[in-house]
């Protein structure tokens, strides 16, 4: 609807930081009942202009207008008065508040005496149920949801009051299929009650699916405003990398089976469990050899692989490691027994916020060799340099404090800090949360490439294409069990492992040749 | 550190920066108003063995056993935690000393004897705090506060409830004893202040210590092992109040137990906040706890100088470090640098959901 007026037009934005020029004259156009997504590489300036717009950030040059008025939000609480509100990049919810309260902060219900908490929750359970949350009690912990549900709170909670303006920086980063087509449905809804929305994400996918049009940055300048209609998957992308997408590895080629060589498996552990997060399973992890774990959301897959780190322990299982007996029941114990774990939870998990990137980058490192042998400044120097230029991280300036890059090249760093260890065993939940279609396909290369090597890889993703494109075995959970094994081969498809989810409990187990079904004796 | 001393402006630019400046701010203000007070309260004068005699010598000596408190609550402080018992590990650390001088012949060995005992006891104590801590997840006010109410307890059992004197020469020439001119303690004080900065940044315990204070459960899934350095830092820092109580009763060669460290623990805190560490965790800064240290020292030195009355002692001591805090403060700093610069740089403001 070009003819009608943009309700946001954000015109010749420059933003600064120290050492970087984050923004350089962009713009930006939102009309009301229209998808806008912005696109662009990690580190491009999307999370920046959108904290300009809300105000979080001053800007240096450039004008805002809202509804036509010059105007200057001045943080994100003033801004959801002005009626845009906004869920960051990263989950912004106080853990120790329950969900309902998360959803409702700063809108309570009011009575005669403070807030009435019955009308509260109530409204609360009606905000999640848009969501399709509606099996949440909102008088339960926060911090006990798994983290894509914590993502579907956060945007809960800013629907909760009427806007003009929803902006979703990332939203679906860590939700599955069904999760983001619930999310989109009420989208969609929101769009065509004339809510102007503005969308971020690295699926392209997911941007096709749901945007009527795209704006288009590179290294913090204005790229272009298109109709998604009118622009191919080709041309977004060699628009955002500034390159010919010949240049780009294709994502989309099945990663060459490995032959597996050795017959006795570098780590197995049997009869695996952790009362509420997983019933007891075997598992057997091969050197070179790419396993991964697909499932829907809350199955269990981010609970089995904390369990094989020990970053939860186990409360029966017997592992061994090269054929030996061990106990893992602490991360300090999977780290020195060469298992690393990359965390699904960036923010909480993941970096430390007020370490350098340097500081961040060997951490893990250099717990394992204990405080007492600190890694010599020159080996420190060597990794770092080594993994900043491997994952592409950007700036690549190691002293940095961390907290001050993108979401994309935080999680880079973290990938580094893991490898940096040099595994035998890498667990890998959501690796690619948050990178861009151009770093993602680099790095699912050098992780393959590891494999090849010798290295034992455990991946988990929320895409179950992306599961099967990469390994070599699948095992697939459901409420909290291995409902089955398969051998990654030609006839095992998102399809078929979608149906096996689903038939499961309706007691025929399906006869699929490629489906080993676990013997449970 | 010698890169920057060929650009002395530089140099005084970061040292602006860093928080503990406006300490020693602080303790140059309170030097002057008692120079005003007293145009010779600055004077040195040699004394009878060539040792240095003075007020601000008095003021060395008094920071003494407050630095190597500050000093150890700055590490606890770095892993989130809080030691409210180092008062209580100074009277124990006196008692257990004077209790056994009190018994032994007055030699170098019984000395070194005392010292010994005092750092086992103090250590111990400190394993406790760290148990508390680290092994039972107790919160980190609780568990110390446990021993501090405790540890003055169990002075007064050791000496049987009453103030116990010694004698031993050596064991008094720590307090009271001169090298190169300058107190004993002071110096053995700046020593081990010194050793534990080196221990700190030049092995990985800094960087561990703050990883577990910023963030307690990334450093976790990174394999810090934070149950064995939590257990480490206690023990450290009861030892050093350990430290601080020989020096707190070998001047006077007597164990009060109802006073001798006495809420001395609030001291530390304040000199550890002073010197730019935060309450919170993370970041630490030994330098700045030293500073701090002098300063509280400075500030209980001029308030008796000053005649201010006992009970408006504390007072007082609340305005300096109130005022100090809001100086500290990246709030009320950011202001100040606005209206300086009216065209001030883009808000440097961390995103509030970054
Ligand atoms: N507060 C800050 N201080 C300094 N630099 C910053 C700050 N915030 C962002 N930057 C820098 O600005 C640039 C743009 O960052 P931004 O977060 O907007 O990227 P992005 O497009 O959202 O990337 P991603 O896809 O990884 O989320 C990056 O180079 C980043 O390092
Ligand atoms: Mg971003």
């Amino acid at each position: 609807m070009p003819e009608s007026l943009p309700i946001v037009e954000m015109v010749g934005i420059s933003i600064a930081f120290p050492g970087v020029k984050a923004l350089d004259e962009v713009g930006l156009r939102l009309f009301p009942g229209e998808v806008h997504t912005l696109m662009g590489e990690n580190g491009a300036g999307k999370s920046t202009l959108i904290k300009a717009l809300t105000g979080v950030y001053k800007i240096d040059e450039g004008e805002i207008r809202i509804a036509g008025e010059p105007r200057r939000l001045g943080g994100t609480a003033d801004a959801q008065n002005a009626g845009v509100s906004t869920v960051y990049q990263e989950v912004n919810l106080c853990p120790n508040l329950t969900i309902g309260e998360n959803v409702m902060l700063g809108h309570e219900v009011r009575g005669a005496a403070g807030i009435n908490w019955r009308a509260t929750h109530r409204a609360a359970r009606e905000t999640l149920a848009k969501l399709g949350l509606g099996h949440l009690n909102p008088k339960h912990s926060l911090s006990a949801l798994p983290l894509a549900l914590q993502q579907l709170v956060a945007i809960s909670r800013s629907m909760v009051a009427r806007c003009k303006v929803l902006i979703l920086d990332e939203p679906t980063s860590s939700l599955d299929a069904n999760e983001v087509e619930q999310l989109f449905t009420v989208i969609r809804g929101l769009r065509d009650q004339g809510v102007a929305i503005l969308f971020v994400s690295h699926f392209l996918d997911q941007v096709y699916a749901i945007s009527d049009r795209l704006t288009v940055l590179r290294n913090g300048r204005f790229e272009g405003e298109y109709r998604t209609s009118e622009l191919d998957r080709a041309d977004l992308i060699s628009k955002m990398i500034g390159k010919d997408i010949a240049a780009l590895k294709s994502l989309d080629a099945k990663a060459s089976r490995r032959v597996r060589t050795d017959d006795a498996p570098l780590y197995a552990a049997k009869g695996l469990s952790r009362k509420g997060a997983i019933e007891e399973l075997d598992i057997e992890l091969h050197r070179g050899e790419v396993v991964g774990l697909a499932g829907l959301l809350g199955s269990g897959r981010t609970e089995l692989a904390r369990l094989v780190y020990g970053a939860d322990r186990p409360d029966t299982g017997e592992v061994t490691l090269g054929g030996e007996k061990t106990e893992i029941t602490t991360p300090a114990k999977a780290l020195a027994r060469r298992i690393a774990f990359s965390s699904e939870n960036r923010r909480d998990e993941g970096i430390v916020r007020d370490l350098s990137v340097r500081e961040n980058l060997i951490l893990a490192v250099q717990a394992r060799r204990g405080w007492a042998r600190p890694l010599p400044r020159r080996e420190q120097d060597a990794i770092v340099a080594k993994y900043i230029a491997a994952l592409g991280v950007r700036p690549a300036d190691p002293e940095r404090p961390i907290r001050l890059l993108s979401g994309g090249n935080q999680q880079k760093v973290l990938l580094g800090r893991w490898l940096a260890t040099e595994p035998d065993v890498l667990i890998l939940d959501e690796p690619t949360r948050g990178i861009d279609v151009g770093a993602k396909a680099e790095i699912q290369e050098y992780v393959s490439d590891l494999a090849d090597e010798g290295l034992s890889v455990l991946f988990i993703s929320s895409e179950i294409e992306e599961v099967v494109r990469q390994s070599d075995r699948i095992i697939v959970l459901k409420d909290h069990r291995k409902i089955a094994e398969l051998e990654g081969g030609r006839d095992v498809s998102a399809e078929s492992i979608v149906t096996i989810i689903a038939e499961d409990g309706l007691g025929d187990p399906s006869a699929d040749t490629a489906v080993r079904e676990e013997a449970t004796a | 550190m010698s890169a920057n001393a060929h650009r002395p402006a530089e140099a005084l630019k970061g040292l602006v920066r860093r928080q503990y400046f406006w300490g020693i701010v602080a303790i140059a203000l309170l030097l002057l108003v008692n120079l005003i007070k007293d145009p010779g309260y600055l004077a040195f004068s040699i004394g009878s063995s060539g040792n240095l005699v003075g007020n601000v010598i008095d003021i060395l000596r008094a920071a003494a056993p407050i630095i190597l408190i500050a000093v150890g609550m700055c590490l606890v402080v770095a892993t989130g935690g809080i030691d409210l018992s180092v008062g209580s590990v100074m009277v124990v650390a006196g008692a257990v000393s004077m209790e056994f001088l009190s018994g032994a012949p007055d030699t170098v060995g019984s000395g070194l004897a005392a010292i010994g005992l005092v750092i086992a006891v103090s250590a111990a104590l400190g394993a406790v705090n760290g148990v508390l801590v680290s092994v039972v997840g107790l919160q980190p006010f609780i568990s110390t506060l446990v021993i501090m109410l405790a540890g003055r307890g169990l002075a007064k059992v050791i000496t049987g409830g009453q103030n116990t004197a010694a004698t031993n020469e050596s064991f008094r020439w720590i307090a009271n004893g001169y090298v190169l001119g300058l107190p004993v303690v002071f110096l053995l004080a700046l020593l081990l202040a010194l050793a534990m900065g080196f221990l700190v940044r030049r092995s990985a315990l800094g960087l561990m210590l703050e990883a577990i204070g910023m963030d307690a459960k990334a450093a976790r899934l990174a394999g810090v092992n934070r149950r064995a350095l939590l257990f480490t830092v206690y023990i450290l820092g009861g030892v050093l109040a350990g430290f601080a109580g020989v020096f707190a009763t070998a001047s006077v060669m007597t164990v009060d137990v109802s006073r001798t460290g006495y809420q001395l623990e609030l001291d530390a805190i304040l000199a550890v906040v002073i010197g730019g560490t935060s309450l919170a965790g993370g970041k630490f800064n030994i330098t700045g706890a030293v500073v701090g240290a002098i300063l509280i020292a400075t500030l209980d030195k001029t308030v008796v100088f000053l005649g201010v009355s006992s009970s408006a002692t504390p007072a007082f001591k609340a305005v300096v470090i109130v005022v100090l805090c809001l100086l500290q403060s990246e709030r009320v700093r950011r202001a100040f640098r606005q209206r300086r610069a009216a065209t001030a740089r883009p808000a440097e403001r961390e995103a509030v959901a970054a």
